[in-house]
């Protein structure tokens, strides 16, 4: 029988002082037969028990990447992550063999996806697969497992719950399968939940029931909530702390409210005026100029110089470092004070 | 799950009564004097091809022949051949035989061809990957009656290691010819599993599984392997047809007296209302093993119950 | 494959007579041009694959034999003396001879010619009846596609190489013209249902809505539009069908019920050949050789080809 909670890792203490998640300069890069493609470039935040730290980017940022890193699961080849650290609780999940990350996935990290419909198994009923978890991490027998599935999905609120146990995947609305995706994930009590793009394919009523669900179940829990999403308003309504991406990178960290109040740098600003928004009375929206870089052939210096309406020299030259711009916030930006000031004014 | 079934055999219903009706129609409704054309160059006499035409109902309107031939099939009356005796008689005596080699092709083709396509689509672009695509490419290209000929001669007569032919040494005279008849459709499962395996394992459910903290065994030999099956069923119910005209050319090569080789027989000998009385019976046994062959698609995938 | 045919900027819609929409021809060309770079990459590809150059070679070598028989032996097949029946192959009879006494390896080059034909003029006829109905099934559906398919289903019942049996049993005479015609009678259903599923996934895509939003004619959407993407898995399979439908008369033939003498078919010599075996194995050897060779450059080309035209498949 598998330990619940092992105290050690691959032979190294688990401290219960340390943050739950501290990712530091992750770098992962994929090889194909046409180039290397850098799709997280030096990566890091931290993340608490009981905190939501939103990952905003647009597809190709990194996001979703840098996320399967922290799990485990990018497909190797093409895929190798090349530098950096992931600790849980001080041990680095990367210096250790499969075997013993694989008692951390789905257990202590838990992750769901943005598509239940693919994301589920097709074949197999969902209360046959929430139990799996029980069955093959817990040991515990088939019967039970099926007790215990019935629970979580009443935990998430899916009606009916042992009617529709036996039921499969494409029975299911969206709604109802992203809610089945959260029973699984959240099976074994892990203490980090990393949600990919959880309400993408979902209607906007049913996004919020969604987010709504996650709050409360990390209320509840106490985990540590990571989110990655392109959807601002998403962000907004849940997230403690956002971490903005681009190239790989992290450009923008901070706290929500002060980040949406005061952005620091360009891309932020894009993004958060690429928004429709019926509050503003605006005529047109403004899309962020050109397209997002080819992460075969990023720019070098700053990524974002071909898209940043502040770019000078010295962007091509210098990478712009993460550098406080406030109280608990970060920009990679070298003009981020005439960024910050240009905002404030306009 | 009953009315994915009950449309299914609603569909089989027209299919069966159709297929008989062609053959039925090609045979009898050819220009000329069938029952000469059934008997090929074999010289008849009157009172013969009276007792023939009259047998098959010839004198009949169209439909009528046909629906007695039918209802001649369901008690079991295929007709005779031309010195009267029963096609039912000869069938029932050879019939076994051929269940035998087919059931034994088709536990080796099924057992090695799965597992051969799971070994390439697991390390897909490796050697054994390779190994098992050239395999098959070449066992496709050869024809079957080549393949068995030259099987029987390096494996029957210059390595002794099976019989050569005929049924006489008990189960063993039956490993070879299943191995020859079994090769074709071998070598498609093979493929197939492969690439269906490949493609399943790129599914997001399979990200999905992995991110459960389940072991790569577990997420290959249960979850992906579960939808890689599907095509491959499917493929089976197909294959048993070509699997059928193999029989004939196997049972023939290696003179083994099944089912197959009878309808070999009725050719050579001008019995044709032994081939067609055969064939029409292999036919029908196609048309229900498809019938099946669907129920147990639904069974292993569910999205389909619902269509 | 998703690409969308239309790029809306460049279309200018007139009305015709009877005021439906009519798009002027030159602006679609858009579709046949995207399709055509499809068609231009996977040129390029196959350009550089060793299994395409192979495979095409022996394509070519196998048709010209067929065609020009003349020009790789100036033996006349038919020319046998009894006195030199069975001869092992030697330098003057290279293939040795048959139990006639005719020089095998004219025989065998001979042989390509009827199996070829029968091949591609098979395969021609089954893809252009599946062409034509398996489009109008797919695209149109209803009661036109159910009727289609069900008959498509009867037909289907009958595996060819039973199929053949049955009625090439009761012909008496069984040339090329006749073996062909059973073959491509037997042959189209499985063509038709490529057809008509490659019809129906293309029919779905959006730029076929896009297309009947402008009003364009169903026949021409057929045409342009839904046909030059269906093209590609078509195209595979009749190049792989080919060498089924060599094999497949080449089996008939065997089993006595394909090509009759005079007719010269590998499938025919095989037959004479398996009673002499183990005491003449070249009569088996050679045409089974020549036989094999051509079915297998048929089917890798079929593969090749099939790598090109659908990445995914890799």
């Amino acid at each position: 029988m598998v330990a619940v909670a092992p105290e050690t890792l691959g032979g190294l203490p688990l401290d219960p002082h340390a943050p739950l998640l501290d990712v530091k300069d992750l770098k992962v890069e994929f090889r194909l037969d046409v180039g290397t493609v850098h799709a997280v470039n030096g990566l890091s935040y931290t993340l608490h028990a009981g905190e939501t730290i939103a990952i905003l980017g647009e597809s190709g940022s990194g996001k979703s990447v840098s996320a399967q890193a922290v799990m485990g699961i990018i497909d190797s080849p093409p895929g190798f992550v090349t530098g950096g650290s992931v600790r849980y609780r001080g041990v680095d999940l990367l210096q250790l063999p499969d075997s013993e990350r694989r008692l951390v996935r789905g257990n202590r990290i838990a992750m769901i996806f943005q598509d239940a419909l693919t994301a589920l198994n097709p074949v197999f009923p969902v209360g046959w697969q929430i139990a799996e978890m029980f069955r093959v991490h817990r040991g515990v027998s088939k019967k039970q497992a099926r007790e215990r599935a019935i629970e979580l999905m009443e935990r998430v609120k899916i009606p009916s719950a042992r009617e529709r146990i036996d039921s499969y995947p494409h029975e299911f609305s969206g709604g109802m399968r992203q809610r089945v995706m959260i029973a699984l994930a959240l099976s074994l009590d892990p203490e980090i939940l990393i949600a990919d793009e959880p309400t993408t394919a979902l209607d906007v009523t049913v996004q919020a029931q969604i987010m709504n669900l996650l709050a409360e179940l990390q209320a509840d829990t106490g985990m540590g909530l990571i989110l990655i999403t392109h959807d601002l308003g998403v962000v907004a309504e849940v997230a403690s702390s956002v971490v903005v991406m681009y190239a790989g990178r992290a450009v923008e960290k901070g706290e929500i409210g002060a980040l949406y109040h005061a952005p620091a740098h360009p891309y932020t600003i894009g993004l958060m005026d690429s928004i429709p928004r019926h509050d503003l009375h605006l005529e047109r929206l403004t899309p962020i100029v050109g397209s997002p870089p080819d992460l075969m052939a990023i720019p070098s210096g700053c990524a974002f110089r071909t898209r940043c309406p502040y770019a000078q020299e010295r962007c091509v030259t210098d990478v712009p470092e993460l550098e406080p711009v406030g109280e608990d916030r970060l920009a990679a930006c070298h003009f981020w004070e005439e960024v910050q000031r240009d905002r404030a004014g306009g | 799950m009953g009315r994915y079934l009950a449309r299914r055999v609603l569909q089989f219903i027209p299919v069966f009564f159709g297929a008989t009706l062609l053959i039925f129609v090609m045979v009898w409704v050819i220009p000329g004097d069938p029952i000469r054309a059934l008997g090929g160059d074999r010289r008849l006499s009157e009172s013969v091809v009276q007792a023939m035409r009259a047998q098959f109902n010839l004198d009949d309107p169209l439909f009528i022949q046909y629906f007695k031939y039918i209802g001649g099939v369901f008690r079991g009356d295929f007709g005779t051949d031309f010195s009267g005796r029963p096609v039912l008689d000869l069938m029932q005596q050879r019939l076994p035989v051929t269940i035998r080699l087919a059931l034994l092709a088709f536990v080796f083709e099924v057992i090695i061809g799965i597992i051969a396509g799971i070994v390439a689509g697991i390390r897909k672009g490796g050697f054994l990957d390779n190994l098992v695509l050239t395999s098959t490419l070449v066992v496709i290209a050869i024809p079957i009656f080549v393949l068995g000929f030259v099987a029987q001669i390096v494996f029957g007569v210059q390595l002794g290691w099976f019989p050569v032919s005929g049924i006489r040494q008990g189960w063993t005279s039956y490993l070879l010819p299943a191995i020859v008849l079994g090769s074709l459709s071998l070598a498609y499962i093979a493929r197939l599993t492969r690439a269906s395996l490949a493609e399943n394992l790129r599914a997001d459910y399979v990200r999905t599984a992995t991110a459960k903290g389940l072991s790569r065994r577990r997420v290959v030999g249960v979850h992906t392997l579960r939808n890689s099956m599907i095509p491959v069923v499917t493929f089976l119910a197909i294959d048993l047809g070509g699997l059928m005209g193999g029989a004939i050319i196997t049972e023939t090569i290696f003179n083994i007296p099944g089912l197959g080789r009878a309808v070999f027989e009725g050719v050579q000998g001008q019995e044709g209302t032994v081939v067609v009385g055969i064939v029409t019976f292999l036919v029908i046994v196609y048309m229900v093993a498809n019938l099946l062959v669907d129920v147990l698609y639904a069974v292993l995938d569910p999205r389909i119950r619902y269509e | 494959m998703s690409d969308p045919g239309i790029r809306s900027d460049e279309i200018a819609v007139e009305p015709d007579v009877d005021g439906e929409a009519v798009v002027p021809d030159g602006e679609l060309e858009p579709t046949s041009e995207r399709a055509g770079s499809l068609w231009a990459d996977a040129w390029r590809q196959l350009r550089r694959k060793p299994l395409f150059l192979i495979s095409a070679g022996l394509i070519v070598l196998m048709v010209v034999i067929a065609i020009w028989p003349g020009l790789f032996t100036s033996v006349d097949p038919r020319d046998c003396r009894l006195e030199n029946s069975l001869l092992r192959p030697s330098a003057e009879h290279w293939f040795g001879t048959d139990l006639q006494g005719c020089d095998y390896y004219a025989l065998t080059i001979h042989g390509a010619r009827v199996s070829i034909s029968i091949g591609i003029l098979v395969t021609i006829f089954a893809t252009l009846i599946a062409i034509v109905f398996g489009s109008i099934a797919g695209y149109y559906g209803g009661v036109i596609d159910s009727i289609i398919a069900r008959i498509t289903d009867i037909w289907f019942a009958i595996p060819v190489i039973l199929g053949g049996i049955v009625i090439l049993n009761l012909f008496r005479q069984r040339g090329v013209l006749q073996v062909s015609f059973v073959l491509i009678l037997l042959g189209w259903p499985t063509m038709l249902r490529l057809v008509r599923s490659s019809v129906l996934s293309a029919k779905e895509m959006d730029y076929v809505d896009a297309a009947r939003a402008l009003g364009i004619k169903n026949a021409r959407i057929i045409r342009r539009h839904i046909l030059p993407n269906s093209l590609a898995p078509v195209i595979v399979y009749a190049t792989i069908t080919v060498g089924v439908i060599i094999s497949a008369e080449a089996a008939l033939s065997f089993l006595g019920v394909g090509l009759q003498l005079p007719s010269i078919s590998w499938g025919l010599m095989i037959s004479e050949a398996q009673n002499r075996i183990r005491s003449a194995p070249h009569l088996l050897l050679f045409p089974g050789l020549f036989l094999s060779v051509t079915v297998f450059s048929f089917i890798l080309m079929g593969d090749a080809l099939r790598d090109a035209l659908d990445p995914r498949l890799r």
